[in-house]
């Protein structure tokens, strides 16, 4: 037997959760909670792992075809396991106006990584426009955001990630 | 100069406790929403919308109550109608719609209520984007508020009329901006725009009649029935009412989201005191992209343009999202239209062939040349490949499905109209002329 998805206690959340999810949708468009149930899932696990898609769409009443061609779709979804820390950094154009190609270079080099290469602590990645182009540059860690970076802010923020 | 007289959206942000439903009353909050729900009728409410001359924030600058009234009538047809708003902020350049969530949340919420009513829904979807961690749980924080105030749910402040309004993220695509893509996404699916007509005031969301509005749109709702349609009409241009938020970045001293005035022009907007006060000692402005980086890019002889809605269409350009992006004399202007053409090459949902082969072309052809790879040919290519997109000049309506497809090439075919020098420049020298600095007076991490 393989190991069960999730424990007691997160079979709840997810079960409560899609629950929820349900109600705010007409009874006949069950798959329209897709995003959230993804969501839902990642939150619990990190990731959105096989055996977690079967059950979304077997609560969603659709296809797991239909959470994968979603779930590819949209770059928040890992539908492979991320390292511990995803840390997302915009280089679209305002942010590149105040230093962030060099952010994104400082990273690199602090992190002894490449941008677009998961590992098992961290996962850099260029992303596009975050919404802080008037604060930037900016980058998120786990979804959480971060804005008018410089060299000791970002030396700070790499502190916390143990 | 021309002032903000007074402040329209922003003017409660900051105030102690604002964010919060307490505040939000303190200060006169859901006041108008009970006196619609009072006193008038929901083709009042709509004409009302019609005289302030409300136009969408989204991009487009359509007139709102015009957008409402393509609704069809009960009778015409009895579907459930739904309200979407567009919380997905994504354009490159944009940051104003964050705000308004974190700052003044139930100012949106208040005019969601307005809306509905107006527009007879018993749902609205707020389609936020993915990234929108913090903003989004104030949102959420303040819709269960407004649940547990008795404000929304089976009767809206008391009201026979049901209203249920549920907050859904996405996931990081920008194209789920595109409304049609939006109510794809909202449906549980991956983000494909529809091909229109039919448009969605009449066939949206689960096949049935439905508005989508920005939410600076749906925001300013409150402050039109507080003060009366006719003043917001005139607070703004001619036919553009109330004010605008536009966020400035790139190289001013100090960038930032601004309330300006549709009177305020560029010019006062990048060097104003009040607003970005110019750019550092020795720089000049090379170039400003005006409405988010889809918006084709003004030159300094442009600046005088005022930031009205249709001030933009002469220069080829438009207001569009309020995104004001400036690019100073030591930026590439090549490396600069390079970020924005890499971002429609990844953000193409791949649907239409011209889209999806001709965005991450124009990338690719304007990458050579910003290396020094390029030959004089590759300018030529570059600009019929755009052409294939969307012609230029605009005409406000390229060849593809939705306008994801002109939104990438009409900057380009703007770079290299009014920058053909420095690209040519690269071409002869190959190489850049800014050498490993090309980003300008801020251009370096710090
Ligand atoms: C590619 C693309 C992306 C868009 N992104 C957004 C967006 O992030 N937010 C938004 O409000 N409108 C966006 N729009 C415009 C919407 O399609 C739509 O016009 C708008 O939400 C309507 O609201 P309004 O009339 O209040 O402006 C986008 C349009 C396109 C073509
Ligand atoms: S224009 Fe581009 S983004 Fe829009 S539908 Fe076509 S391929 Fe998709
Ligand atoms: S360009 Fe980086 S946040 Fe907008």
């Amino acid at each position: 037997m393989s190991e069960p998805l999730f424990t007691p206690a997160e079979q709840k959340r997810f079960d409560d959760g899609i629950a929820q999810l349900l109600s705010h949708y007409p009874n006949d468009r069950k798959s329209a909670a897709m995003l959230p149930a993804l969501r839902l899932l990642q939150s619990i696990k990190t990731w959105c792992p096989p055996e977690g898609m079967k059950l979304v769409a077997e609560r969603l009443e659709t296809t797991v075809a239909h959470c994968y061609e979603v779930a590819t779709f949209y770059v928040m979804f890992h539908t492979e396991k991320p390292g511990k820390y995803v840390i997302d950094v915009c280089t679209n154009l305002s942010c590149a106006l105040r230093g962030a190609e060099g952010m994104l270079k400082y990273l690199e080099q602090k992190l002894n990584t490449h941008a677009g290469t998961n590992g098992e602590k961290v996962f850099l990645r260029e992303t596009e426009c975050l919404a802080s182009c008037g604060t930037a540059p900016c980058m998120q860690i786990n979804e959480d955001h971060h804005e008018n970076l410089t060299k000791e802010k970002v030396d700070r923020l790499l502190e916390t990630l143990t | 100069m021309s002032v903000l007289t007074e402040k329209v959206m922003t003017r409660d942000w900051g105030k102690p406790g604002q964010n919060t439903l307490k505040g939000y009353k303190e200060r006169g909050g859901y006041q108008q929403l009970k006196r619609v729900l009072d006193s008038m009728q929901p083709a009042q409410i709509t004409d009302e919308v019609k005289k302030s001359n409300l136009r969408g924030r989204g991009g487009a600058g359509f007139p709102t109550g015009l957008k409402w009234s393509f609704v069809p009538s009960l009778e015409k047809n009895t579907k459930p109608r739904y309200l979407a708003i567009n919380a997905d902020e994504s354009e490159p350049g944009t940051a104003k719609d964050r705000f308004i969530l974190e700052n003044d949340p139930h100012m949106l919420l208040e005019g969601i209520g307005i809306a509905c009513y107006a527009l007879g829904a018993h749902s609205c979807y707020i389609y936020a984007r993915g990234e929108f961690k913090y903003p989004s749980s104030v949102l959420d924080a303040a819709i269960a508020e407004a649940y547990a105030d008795g404000i929304f749910g089976k009767k809206l402040m008391g009201k026979d009329f049901e209203l249920n309004v549920v907050q859904v993220r996405g996931a990081g695509a920008y194209i789920c901006g595109e409304e049609t893509a939006l109510l794809e996404s909202l449906e549980g699916k991956k983000g494909w725009p529809r091909l229109k007509p039919p448009f969605p005031a009449v066939v949206g969301l689960f096949g049935c009649p439905t508005v989508v509005n920005n939410v600076e749109t749906i925001a300013a709702l409150p402050r039109i029935f507080e003060k009366g349609a006719d003043w917001f009409s005139k607070l703004g241009a001619a036919k553009s009412g109330g004010t605008r938020l536009v966020t400035l970045s790139g190289s001013v001293i100090r960038p930032g989201t601004y309330e300006v005035s549709m009177d305020t022009s560029m010019r006062e907007l990048i060097y104003d005191k009040e607003y970005g006060q110019g750019l550092p000692e020795g720089r000049n402005v090379k170039a400003v992209i005006p409405g988010g980086s889809s918006a084709p890019v003004l030159t300094p002889d442009e600046l005088d343009v005022k930031l009205e809605f249709d001030a933009f269409k002469p220069l080829n350009s438009m207001a569009g999202s309020g995104g004001v992006i400036v690019i100073d004399d030591a930026t590439c202007a090549v490396r600069s239209i390079w970020r924005v053409a890499r971002f429609y090459a990844e953000e193409s949902c791949g649907q239409c062939t011209p889209c999806r082969e001709g965005q991450p072309w124009m990338a690719r052809l304007i990458r050579k040349i910003e290396e020094g790879r390029g030959e004089m040919s590759d300018l030529d290519t570059l600009m019929n490949v755009a052409q294939a997109i969307a012609p230029w000049p605009p005409i406000g309506l390229g060849n593809t499905i939705c306008a994801l497809g002109d939104a990438g090439a009409l900057p380009v075919q703007s770079f290299v109209q009014k920058f053909r020098k420095e690209f040519e420049e690269h071409i002869t020298r190959k190489g850049c002329p800014y050498g490993e600095k090309p980003w300008g007076a801020y251009g370096e991490f710090q």
